[in-house]
């Protein structure tokens, strides 16, 4: 079954076409991964999905349902949850908070709240720093509490937003292991992603974006080896 | 937890002795005018705090509280103490008409808003002559002890009220810190689109904190009224009243809950001995507000209480977020 859909989805940011026109789908179950240039418009394709943008055409539907356009608590509240590529902590709040913020959403009481978040933060190993300011922390625990948060939701699907860049390789592994145990646990995961190693090896399916358009949507290894992804990365590495 | 049941019940039984030490009518009346800045601070706190909407304008809850019962008072002899009620009933009314278009601007645009609209609603009362009396103001009529009609010639009536109102405000605090929609709000002032993005409903927060800091506000509007028993546009709706509320609760401690009740214990008795140094000039106060607001932005932008708390050593990183203590 198809869990989100974008349905001929264009994005204008006043004569800058950032999305031309792409369709794909995600179905339930699925890790696919979202590749493509800097500046290819993936970032904008979740801002549409989530409702922090609407589109200039087309449509994104989620779960039957027509998303684009609605405000972004109650997409979240239907079960899509997204991480921001440059992450949002509750600066202030520790990290017990932070993740109790999203936990809030399905247990409006605090004490039941408070333990589901618990539950979250151990499921990502940090479990032993709940009390920690989030400023406070490294770059790899950000990322971890960004998606922490989104995962307290207890979302149907998780956006996520290159949550691996400027990781380690130990702090990458560690990552792709939380997103295969975010599947398990019955999410399905949507990820943009520059690490190729990591796309290759985590997602069923790949779909590639290129200056607003799709340019490719199959398996890691078809992906890998298809003559326009190559050139359209290659093209990158000139600029 | 512990530790604000502790200080709450050290509060508690200062407030209960401080009528025995100071019997001195001056003092009481200045104690008594703390209490009521410790409360209008408590209560701009849910929205300017917790939530960190810079509102400017909270004189106008506070004119339309006095406004209401006094009015309602004169006009058909309804008990302020009824009054009061429908001036919280209209104050919140007027923070969702307000907060609707506001709400949208961020930052500075929303404190310059809520700063025009409070300015707004002073100039029409100015206006209203027969209705309001104008930019003379209303008396209350005099009734001597008459308790039930919110009135008594002892100050020490006055005080147990503002004593129960500083109880409320504070409960209010704790109680919305501890909830869903404490963490809600919170999460608002950090990081709104954040907040957006894991479910909350932000225009609606930012619109019951409002109501609610409005409608306590403007109980103190009612209690002003009947403590002076004289009510003008210049001395409810000014705009000087609506910083004063704010700069207590920031210098403070903003979207804690001690802090705007420790601003108003420093605040208003420096502001009374810089009163008397300088022999009552104007604007001295304001001053002292100002240079003070910087002060502390500067070196502790957290205000007074985070300052206490790393002196006093407890929880040298605090519980962040969602601070209680
Ligand atoms: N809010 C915006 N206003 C104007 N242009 C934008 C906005 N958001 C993104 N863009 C532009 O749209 C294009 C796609 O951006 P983005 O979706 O962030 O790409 P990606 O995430 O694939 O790197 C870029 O050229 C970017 O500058
Ligand atoms: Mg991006």
């Amino acid at each position: 079954m198809e869990l989100l859909e974008y349905r001929g989805v264009a994005k204008h940011f006043g004569g800058l076409r950032a999305i031309e026109e792409v369709s794909f789908h995600v179905g339930e179950g699925e890790i696919v991964g979202l590749i493509g240039p800097n500046g290819a418009g993936k970032t904008t394709l979740f801002a549409m999905a989530s409702g922090f943008q609407p589109t200039t055409r087309g449509e994104v539907w989620f779960a039957g349902r027509r998303i684009d356009g609605r405000p972004p608590p109650e997409i979240c509240r239907l079960g899509l949850a997204r991480t921001f590529q440059i992450v949002r902590p509750f600066g202030e709040m520790s990290m017990l908070d932070n993740v109790m913020v999203g936990a809030f959403l399905r247990h409006p009481d605090r004490p039941r709240a408070h333990d589901r978040a618990v539950a979250v933060l151990e499921r990502f190993g940090m479990a032993d720093r709940l009390e920690q300011p989030a400023r406070t922390l490294t770059l790899a625990g950000r990322k971890r509490l960004e998606v922490a948060k989104a995962l307290a939701t207890e979302p149907r699907l998780l956006l996520l937003d290159e949550v691996m860049a400027g990781l380690t390789p130990v702090e990458t592994a560690e990552m792709m292991d939380l997103i295969r145990t975010v599947r398990r646990g019955g999410t399905t995961v949507l990820l943009v992603e520059h690490n190729m190693h990591a796309v290759m090896r985590l997602c069923d399916r790949v779909v590639v974006i290129h200056h607003g358009r799709k340019i490719c949507d199959s398996d890691p290894a078809t992906v890998a080896a298809d003559p326009d992804v190559i050139a359209a990365y290659l093209g990158e590495d000139e600029d | 937890m512990r530790q604000d049941r502790l200080i709450g019940c050290a509060a508690a039984a200062v407030l209960a002795v401080l009528p025995l030490v100071f019997d001195n009518p001056y003092t009481l009346s200045v104690v008594i005018l703390t209490l009521l800045y410790a409360y209008l601070a408590l209560s701009w706190n849910i929205i300017g705090g917790i939530a960190g909407q810079l509102s400017l304008g909270h004189a106008a809850y506070f004119g339309i509280g006095g406004y209401t019962s006094t009015y309602l008072f004169l006009t058909y002899g309804l008990s302020p103490w009824l009054g009061m009620l429908a001036g919280a009933v209209l104050a919140s009314a007027a923070a969702a008409l307000i907060g609707l278009p506001c709400f949208r601007l961020r930052g500075a645009y929303f404190a310059l808003a809520t700063l025009a609209a409070a300015v707004i609603l002073r100039v029409i009362v100015e206006n209203s002559h027969e209705l309001l009396g104008g930019p003379r103001g209303m008396e209350v009529r005099l009734l001597h002890d008459a308790p039930w009609y919110f009135q008594h010639t002892r100050k020490e009536f006055y005080y147990a009220v503002v004593v129960a109102l500083v109880a409320v405000a504070l409960f209010a605090n704790y109680a919305v810190l501890r909830s869903r929609f404490g963490y809600y709000l919170t999460a608002i002032r950090n990081d709104e689109e954040a907040a957006l993005a894991l479910g909350v409903n932000a225009r609606r927060c930012k619109l019951q904190a409002a109501v609610l800091s409005a409608a306590l506000t403007a109980v103190g509007g009612t209690f002003y009224a009947q403590y002076v028993l004289f009510i003008s546009p210049d001395k409810v709706f000014g705009g000087h009243l609506s910083v004063q509320i704010a700069v207590i609760c920031i210098i403070g401690g903003r979207g804690t809950l001690w802090g705007p009740a420790l601003g108003a214990l420093l605040l208003l008795p420096a502001e009374e001995v810089a009163r008397f140094v300088t022999g009552g000039a104007p604007g001295a106060a304001m001053m002292l507000y100002g240079l003070l607001l910087m002060v502390v932005i500067r070196f502790e932008p957290r205000g007074l209480i985070a300052l206490a708390r790393r002196a006093t050593g407890c929880r040298a990183a605090p519980r962040a977020g969602v601070e209680v203590a």
